[in-house]
């Protein structure tokens, strides 16, 4: 396909080829696919035919094949582009488009509960405003946190979950905490905790976590690459083994539940007198939670950015990504390292506790199994996919990954296709791993590779990946 | 001489020793202030070494590495120095520093020593004029309030930003780079990187510019304008420079002070003019038979 004086093949040419094509694929599936042993009523092997499979196989086969020749026909016979600025997927974005997509996105993030309730009903939108919006939200926000570690300061931290779980743990522990019940009681009154803990706690568990990112920082920054890597992995593996294993705090694998929900500044989503819906004068539904908890994950997601780009103008923020561009001339033009590398674990690990008291508050119960090393690698994965150090990037494909996995427990029309016990859900990993794969082969640098300077003199010109380093770990 | 009566930097018996090699071999001498001091010598004869060595980024094996900031440091007050186990010690303006003693971001930070790298080590993702800006770290970091009156946008933190860009756009405009301060300094041709790295070297504010080979890969008119650069610095800056060379046109047309090594010995320290006559030089560059080098060494045959 990729010779430069190839004549086009042209419709007839491309059904020829496709047929071909579709044969080879009959003849593969006639050995693999056609016939399948089963076990008859009386235990005797049946040879039973499916050629409805294999009928639909071969027809992807031709199909694609067909598909696939034509466009690249089509490509062959567009003048050649005279220069390609590659942006956003191929696709030239100009700053001024790029803000219009950011401020359309926001107007869509602050509507989107009431669209969905709109669309689908309350019934039908816990799921869009809850399985969608807010999972995906976290995810964001972590990604984010996790930015500024691996995309600015491009540290290799492969155990960001433990920060995660710290901030998780913290909020569950300190929120349900008979001991600081009764002291809150005693000093301001028995009203006071159930309407302000989690207020409280939140901060606090962003604290937590940001003082247990410095103190995996420092034993592990003397270290870089691949070993730094396998250390801040380690790290996760500890906490959530401490987690499991220290049962009179932790509770091990059966986890803390009946963890206190937030309240709307001071008023409980319940339907007694005092609470947000009858304050409102609303009928109670605990949708008002569930969209509660949306906003409030969105203004922590929002916090994150805002602060992240914020800090990327500011000399701790160069400094992080002259650090990953170039150790040794930091440290020649006096940049302590060290503490510049601690502030981005910190700060890092901060959001990550934010968003582990979110998500300890709006599942109600939490267990050592929601931080697993998996974890770790999809928020990884989310920051390389979106292009490290790009804020918009990694919002993207968390929105991809996170709703792509969800979207695929949607796919239940594929049964019509491949049979009644075709289960999606399955392929679920499979298709990621491929849609992975073949993202990286096609923007290695992921989704958005260009950085945009923090400073100009006369324009603002985004910088191609290709210049811009990935740090040593 | 000024290296004599007003040396900047002071190195005392520095040895550098790597396993059983012996890289740098009890070298002393002393750099003025004002001064452009260059080293020169062979491949492998530890020019670089030493230049690690004042840099922090090797800790020497053994030896004394003093810098004086008004460069009329008292015998009395660094053997004092040097009893006390600190660091170093300000008195007023003046402060003196051991350096061996230094991890290599104080060495840049407190006694205001900046190099640049034989190999250019420019944050190449970074725009010409964010490699300036980064290099103003510090002073910046101050204004900052250490980030938190910076993220809440204090006023002082934004003076003190437009004041670092200025001073970027003053050595922009020195080293001919204000067209290209918004490119990415990966894209810049070499010689242009070369004069960024001096530029941000000198943007961190160093009243000693350590330079590892600046003319290495220029061409002669290149190796022109850099003489200007140097010059330009010295005269109408606060900063002496050291630098490792082996562009003779650099090193005798601009030099105040010459010191030669060979094999981690130091074997001619002087002027331009000294050194160029020095039969042990000569036969350092241009070799001699080997029935010859002790006659050599003895002074008798040029």
């Amino acid at each position: 396909m990729a010779g430069g004086e190839h004549q086009p093949i042209g419709i007839l040419g491309a059904a020829r080829d496709a047929g071909k094509t579709a044969l080879l694929a009959l003849g593969l599936c006639i050995p693999i696919v056609l016939l399948r042993t089963e076990q008859d009523f009386s235990n005797q092997l049946m040879l039973e035919p499916r050629f409805g499979l294999t009928l639909t196989l071969v027809a992807i086969a031709y199909f694609a094949r067909f598909a696939w020749l034509l466009l690249a026909d089509w490509r062959k016979s567009r003048p050649a582009p005279v220069a390609r600025v590659p942006i956003f997927a191929g696709v030239v974005v100009s700053p001024e488009a790029a803000r219009r997509f950011a401020i359309g996105g926001l107007v869509f993030l602050f509507a989107y509960p009431m669209l969905s309730l709109l669309l689908v009903g309350p019934a039908g939108s816990v799921k869009w405003i809850d399985n969608f919006g807010i999972q995906i939200l976290i995810y964001v926000m972590l990604g984010w946190g996790l930015n500024i570690v691996v995309g600015l300061a491009g540290l290799l931290d492969l155990g960001y979950v433990a920060f995660y779980a710290v901030g998780a743990y913290s909020y569950a522990l300190l929120a349900s905490n008979d001991v600081v019940k009764d002291f809150m009681a005693e000093m301001i009154g028995p009203w006071f905790w159930p309407a302000w803990g989690f207020w409280l706690c939140l901060p606090v568990a962003g604290i937590l976590a940001a003082f247990w990112g410095v103190i995996l920082g420092f034993p592990v920054l003397r270290l870089r690459g691949d070993y730094l890597a396998i250390v801040t992995l380690a790290f996760g593996e500890i906490i959530r083994m401490i987690l499991i294993n220290w049962v009179d705090v932790t509770n091990g694998y059966a986890g803390i539940s009946g963890i206190p929900r937030p309240s709307f500044f001071g008023l409980p989503f319940t339907a007694s007198e005092s609470g947000f819906a009858a304050t409102f004068g609303l009928e109670f539904t605990p949708l008002h939670r569930t969209i509660f908890l949306f906003y409030l994950i969105l203004f922590l997601a929002l916090l994150t950015n805002v602060v992240t780009l914020r800090l990327r103008r500011l000399p701790v923020g160069r400094a992080w990504e002259a650090l990953r561009e170039d150790e040794i001339a930091c440290r020649s033009l006096g940049i302590n390292t060290t503490n510049t590398k601690l502030t981005a674990f910190a700060i890092g690990a901060g959001f990550g506790g934010f968003a582990g008291a979110f998500f300890a508050t709006r599942q109600n119960f939490i267990s050592p199994e929601s931080f697993t090393f998996l974890e770790s690698a999809v928020i990884l994965a989310i920051v390389v996919l979106g292009g490290m150090g790009s804020q918009i990037g990694v919002a993207i494909a968390a929105i991809a990954m996170i709703g792509g996995t969800e979207l695929l427990r949607e796919l239940d029309w594929l049964k019509h296709l491949f049979g009644a016990d075709f289960d999606p859900t399955q392929y679920r990993m499979l298709l990621f791993g491929l849609a992975m794969v073949i993202i990286m082969i096609w923007r290695p640098r992921g989704l958005i590779s260009n950085r945009q300077p923090t400073v100009f003199l006369t324009s603002r010109r985004a910088i191609s990946g290709d210049l811009v380093k990935e740090g040593h770990g | 001489m000024r290296w004599e009566t007003a040396p900047l930097l002071g190195i005392e018996h520095l040895t550098m020793r790597f396993g059983g090699l012996v890289a740098v071999n009890d070298v002393s001498f002393s750099a003025g202030r004002g001064d452009i001091t260059a080293i020169i010598g062979p491949n492998g004869a530890g020019k670089t070494t030493v230049f690690n060595c004042i840099t922090g980024f090797y800790k020497p094996t053994s030896g004394r590495m003093v810098l004086s900031h008004t460069g009329n440091a008292v015998p009395e007050d660094v053997a004092a120095l040097t009893r006390s186990g600190a660091r170093f010690a300000r008195r007023g303006a003046n402060a003196l520093f051991l350096l061996e003693r230094m991890p290599d971001f104080e060495i840049a930070a407190n006694a205001r020593v900046a190099r640049t790298f034989q190999n250019i080590r420019l944050f190449t993702g970074m725009t010409a004029l964010e490699n300036l800006i980064v290099a103003q770290h510090n002073a910046l970091m101050d204004a900052s309030g250490w980030t938190v009156l910076g993220l809440l946008g204090a006023p002082r933190y934004r003076r003190a930003e437009e004041a670092a860009i200025e001073r970027a756009r003053y050595w922009l405009d020195l080293i001919d780079l204000t067209s290209r301060a918004d490119d990415p300094a990966g894209s810049l041709p070499y010689g242009a990187q070369r004069r960024l790295e001096i530029a941000r070297a000198m943007c961190s504010n160093p009243l000693l510019l350590c330079l590892d080979e600046p003319a290495a890969g220029l061409n002669p008119r290149e190796s022109a304008e850099l003489n200007k650069l140097l010059k330009t610095i010295q005269s109408q800056h606060d900063t002496s420079i050291l630098l490792i060379e082996h562009d003779m046109s650099v090193v005798m047309e601009i030099s105040d002070h010459v010191i030669v090594l060979e094999y981690g010995i130091k074997i001619s320290d002087g002027t331009p003019e000294f050194v160029r006559n020095d039969p042990k030089v000569i036969a350092a560059y241009l070799g001699v038979e080997d029935e010859d080098v002790e006659a050599v060494a003895r002074g008798e045959l040029p």
